[in-house]
């Protein structure tokens, strides 16, 4: 057998695949010879951290992925889950940091649609999106160019698909100075009998290629994506692929046509090295042998060679199993479409890779091995060190209102309206919650009562003070505002952010928070059905904040049963529902120190699980029986910015009673987990109420009566009122403002 | 009442625009693809939103040019109905069936909003469910709704009561001349409007303002 092998295969081509020694040890072990140069592609795209997941595998394994309503788990394009009465929801979340760091609007764009790709590729119409967003520090000099540009992309590619864009997050902090993160979520329903997946079967089948032409964008994306940042940053440029929302929009409607002909026998996106990973994962799954003839595939430039269309990571393509005697009605949708279709291969029964190109065998490789015996690591790490319990008594003070107007109007709390107006978040005429309350609600099409809440969490600061409480607290912390809402927390997606894992203490990082979202998905039936892993978020030896986002899917089976957070009316009563003794105790790592002292100290917060599960399902309880009219969880600012943020969604004030034996700035700031406000219109002498608390007590909840809602103020205990109209102005005025170039 | 919808590459408020009709009038509309040689025999014509041919080149100037609008340009002529709402108002302008321009909105930005609009000229089949001077609730989704025309166009659409609405209460959102939001054609049987009002028919929408749109036509129609 020859091999075409122009380009000698040298140790310093090796280390420019970001394969190390070893690992190319083990490829010629493999294989028994040298590989040839496009050989040497295929593994470093195989085997890099990005799609192999080889630092992160030994632990993902540990956490829980199955429940009776789970139909797929990880492994999949996205995870599967049952939301009844025949149908699915199919959901992920994927980082598409790095791309979106080096050219923020198409790195955030093609984020977008590699997500909503994964959705649709298992028969899924999307129908819910949300992102998480996180950027270096206000003041720093690249912060306003990247958060410009990536909630341009993101609105760009979204809206142009027309998928509502129904949550997510933003957040700065200089630790994102050098690696903003862009978490892209879908999710699509599908009917559970009719869902596609990418396991390969038949022998001789062919093998099709859909969608957009291939061409030079992206080569080397994936490797890209896993190394670090240096000061060449800028040269990175022309691995990032280029979005093209008009042909994915065709792609989906296109596939969804198609996948109704029974023509399908398998389908793979192609995302992170495109041809490479979607054959191999075909082929792999199923026990079958892919053979490619390279000059088949649609080009956009001549002279392409092996190399470069094996590698290419150009958007808005997919590859497909079809059964051959349907293949001409599949061909015909695709014309009618406007989009390519070519057949590039057969399945094969001899479990070999084979690569041909301009009539030569470019890679013959075992295509089991490609995928199972890629690399897998048990990196040394350290177990990290929990921060010093603040002293009792160090209780920086400062006015309740004050602080309060600050927090409101800083950038951690601060109105995203400016970022949510980018996004189409109405398109499909579903939405019932939209950004800015604890979860974007949209009600299930084709039926009368039924919703599916979405959330986007993590507590970056929480994590870096302890990643195992942090993990722990992403979770619990999706799983309350899906709650919120009223629904019934079905299942979540991870996208787990972290520097250089090389390194043991970042190793240490993963190692415990992953422990801690393990644990609160166990606690709370909350598995994860899929997942990304995106590392090396370094530049210049320096990481990130650890940010494992947990991306949350639930279910409302009537949304006409379903809280919101403003105010309902006035005259009601106010519960803290899940507090401790004092209301709030716990000021470590809260946003009163950081953003109004410059303070970083403190143990992250602790999350007590099984308080926490007791009070959602007292909480949800409490919605869906209609006596709860507004909810709101507690998280960033305590106390005081949740009720800020009820009446300002409301318009409508309130008074709350101080405790007079705490001290006020940890009743309002303090950061305790578990608590939910929620207001209720009974009568506070009456016998209703009084139930209530005797439930709540049966169940070890305290839900003490703090205020009521009403005028056009907010009181909190003996601060002076705050007009709701100076919050909101406050609120509403700094991301506009911050954009402009005034704030910081 | 007959409708049908014309879909081209790229546009996404399809599915929204059909729900609308169906719900509003008990009956669906006909679905004509781009490339259909022919209408349906049907009194509305509607061009929903999105971004067909992705607003490449200009915003509905690859789809206006598509052998299909000629057909709802005779349509048009025989004095049939025709509705086009954001990009299918945009087509409109592109294919010359209504005048001026719709430019990038003035804040460079996409804009998805709920906005105020006041009917300008109720005395048409398009806007008599409602009354002339009323304000009404309508979301707005669009980059590029920043109707122009040139003094005399603007003149005669103010002086011929073809101003169909106007973002009122400063809600206008992209900069639109004279705060315009729709406009008709000369035989006020053609409306193009930027806003949505598909999206506001109904409960789970938060408030059903933009019914009226729907219910006054095809009610005249039927």
């Amino acid at each position: 057998m020859t091999l075409r092998n122009d380009i000698e295969i040298t140790a310093e081509l090796v280390a420019e695949h970001g394969l190390k020694p070893d690992e190319y040890s083990k490829i010629l072990e493999l294989i028994g010879r040298v590989p040839t140069y496009t050989e040497l592609g295929i593994f470093s795209a195989m085997w890099n951290e990005h799609c192999s997941y080889k630092s992160s595998k030994k632990w993902l394994k540990t956490l829980p992925t199955t429940g009776p309503r789970v139909i797929q788990g990880p492994g999949e394009n996205a995870g599967v889950v049952d939301i009844g009465d025949g149908q699915a929801i199919v959901f992920k979340m994927e980082s598409h940091n790095h791309p979106s760091f080096i050219e923020p609007y198409q790195g955030a764009a093609t984020g977008v649609g590699g997500i909503l790709r994964d959705v649709f590729t298992m028969g899924a119409r999307p129908v819910a999106a949300m992102n998480a967003l996180r950027f270096g520090a206000p003041d720093h000099e690249k912060t306003r160019h990247l958060v410009s540009g990536v909630v341009a992309g993101v609105g760009g590619y979204g809206n142009a698909f027309g998928v509502p864009t129904v949550g997510g997050e933003v957040e700065f902090d200089e630790r994102y100075n050098g690696n903003n993160l862009v978490n892209a979520f879908a999710a699509g329903l599908a009917d559970t009998d009719k869902i596609f997946y990418s396991k390969a079967e038949g022998v001789g089948l062919p093998v099709v290629y859909l969608g957009a032409k291939t061409g030079r964008d992206g080569v080397g994306g994936a490797t890209m994506a896993s190394a670090e940042f240096g000061d060449d940053i800028e040269e990175k440029r022309p691995t990032v692929q280029v979005g093209d929302p008009f042909t994915e929009k065709r792609l989906l409607e296109a596939c969804l046509e198609l996948m109704q002909t029974g023509a399908v026998i398998a389908i793979q996106d192609m995302g992170a090295a495109g041809l490479t990973c979607s054959a191999v994962e075909m082929g792999a799954k199923g026990d079958l042998g892919i053979e490619l003839d390279l000059d088949k595939v649609p080009v956009r430039e001549a002279q392409m060679t092996a190399y470069e269309m094996m590698l290419s990571e150009s958007q808005e393509r997919m590859l497909m199993v079809l059964h051959p005697e349907k293949e001409a009605a599949a061909r015909a949708v695709f014309e009618k479409w406007e989009l390519d279709f070519a057949t590039v291969g057969k399945t094969t029964d001899d479990l070999r890779f084979r690569v041909m190109w301009q009539g030569e065998e470019v890679a013959n490789l075992p295509i089991k091995e490609l995928g199972d015996e890629a690399p897998e690591y048990d990196r040394p790490w350290i177990a990290p060190t929990a921060p010093a319990p603040l002293a009792v008594t160090d209780v920086p003070q400062m006015d309740v209102a004050d602080a309060l107007l600050k927090l409101v109007g800083g950038h951690q709390v601060a109105s995203r309206r400016w970022v949510y107006e980018q996004y189409d978040t109405l398109i499909q005429g579903n939405s019932l919650q939209r950004p800015g309350g604890d979860a974007g609600v949209i009600r299930v099409e084709g039926h009368e009562t039924k919703g599916l809440a979405f959330s986007s969490d993590v507590t970056p600061r929480y994590c870096e003070a302890d990643p195992y409480e942090g993990g722990k607290q992403a979770v619990a912390e999706c799983w309350r505002n899906l709650t919120a809402t009223g629904a019934e927390p079905l299942a979540a997606t991870d996208n787990l952010n972290f520097g250089n894992p090389e390194r043991p203490e970042i190793m240490g990082q993963i190692v415990h928070a992953i422990k801690g979202i393990g644990e609160a998905c166990l606690a709370l039936d909350f598995p994860i059905v899929s997942g990304n892993v995106s590392l090396y978020n370094e530049t210049n030896g320096r990481g990130i904040l650890p940010t494992p986002t947990i991306g949350g899917v639930g279910l409302l089976p009537d949304w006409n049963q379903m809280a919101r957070i403003g105010f309902a009316a006035a005259n009601e009563v106010i519960l803290l529902v899940g507090a401790p003794a004092n209301r709030g105790t716990h000021l470590g790592q809260s946003i009163y120190l950081r953003d109004l002292f410059g303070r970083k100290d403190g143990p992250a917060p602790h999350v007590d699980l099984a308080h926490e599960r007791r009070t959602g399902d007292f909480v949800r309880k409490l919605i869906r029986s209609g006596i709860a009219t507004a909810c709101h969880d507690l998280s960033d600012g305590g106390l005081g910015v949740a009720l800020a943020e009820m009446a300002m969604a409301s318009g409508i004030g309130a008074t709350v009673t101080d405790l007079t034996d705490q001290n006020p700035v940890l009743q309002y700031f303090g950061e305790d987990q578990g608590r939910y406000l929620v207001t209720v219109n009974l009568d506070p002498q009456g016998e209703a109420l009084a139930d209530l608390w005797k439930e709540a007590e049966t169940l070890g909840i305290f839900a003490p009566w703090i205020g009521t809602t009403g005028g056009m103020d907010l009181v909190l205990g003996s601060a002076r009122a705050l007009p709701v109209a100076d919050l909101k102005a406050a609120h509403e005025g700094w991301f506009p403002s911050y954009m402009d170039g005034v704030a910081a | 009442m007959k409708s049908a919808v014309i879909v081209f590459p790229g546009l996404n408020r399809d599915r929204d625009m059909i729900a609308a009709l169906t719900k509003v009038s008990g009956t669906a509309p006909t679905t004509v693809w781009h490339q259909d040689a022919d209408l349906p025999n049907v009194d509305l014509i509607v061009i929903p939103g999105g971004f067909s041919y992705g607003d490449y080149l200009r915003c509905g100037a690859i789809a206006a040019r598509s052998p299909i609008m000629d057909k709802v340009r005779a349509h048009a002529e025989r004095g049939g109905k025709v509705l086009g709402v954001c990009n299918g108002f945009q087509i409109l302008i592109e294919a010359g069936l209504l005048p001026g321009a719709l430019m990038r909105n003035t804040s460079l930005k996409f804009v998805c909003r709920e906005v105020k609009l006041e009917v300008v000229n109720a005395d048409t089949d398009f806007t008599r469910g409602y009354t002339k001077g009323e304000v009404f609730r309508c979301p707005v989704a669009h980059h590029d709704g920043n109707y122009f025309a040139d003094g005399d166009t603007l003149a005669r659409l103010e002086g011929e009561g073809r101003v169909a609405f106007r973002y009122a209460e400063g809600t206008n959102p992209n900069g639109s001349l004279n705060d315009i939001a729709g406009i008709f054609n000369e035989g006020k049987n053609v409306l193009g409007l930027m806003p949505h009002p598909e999206n506001l028919i109904e409960a789970a929408h938060g408030g059903d303002d933009g019914r009226a749109l729907f219910s006054g036509l095809l009610g005249k129609a039927a």
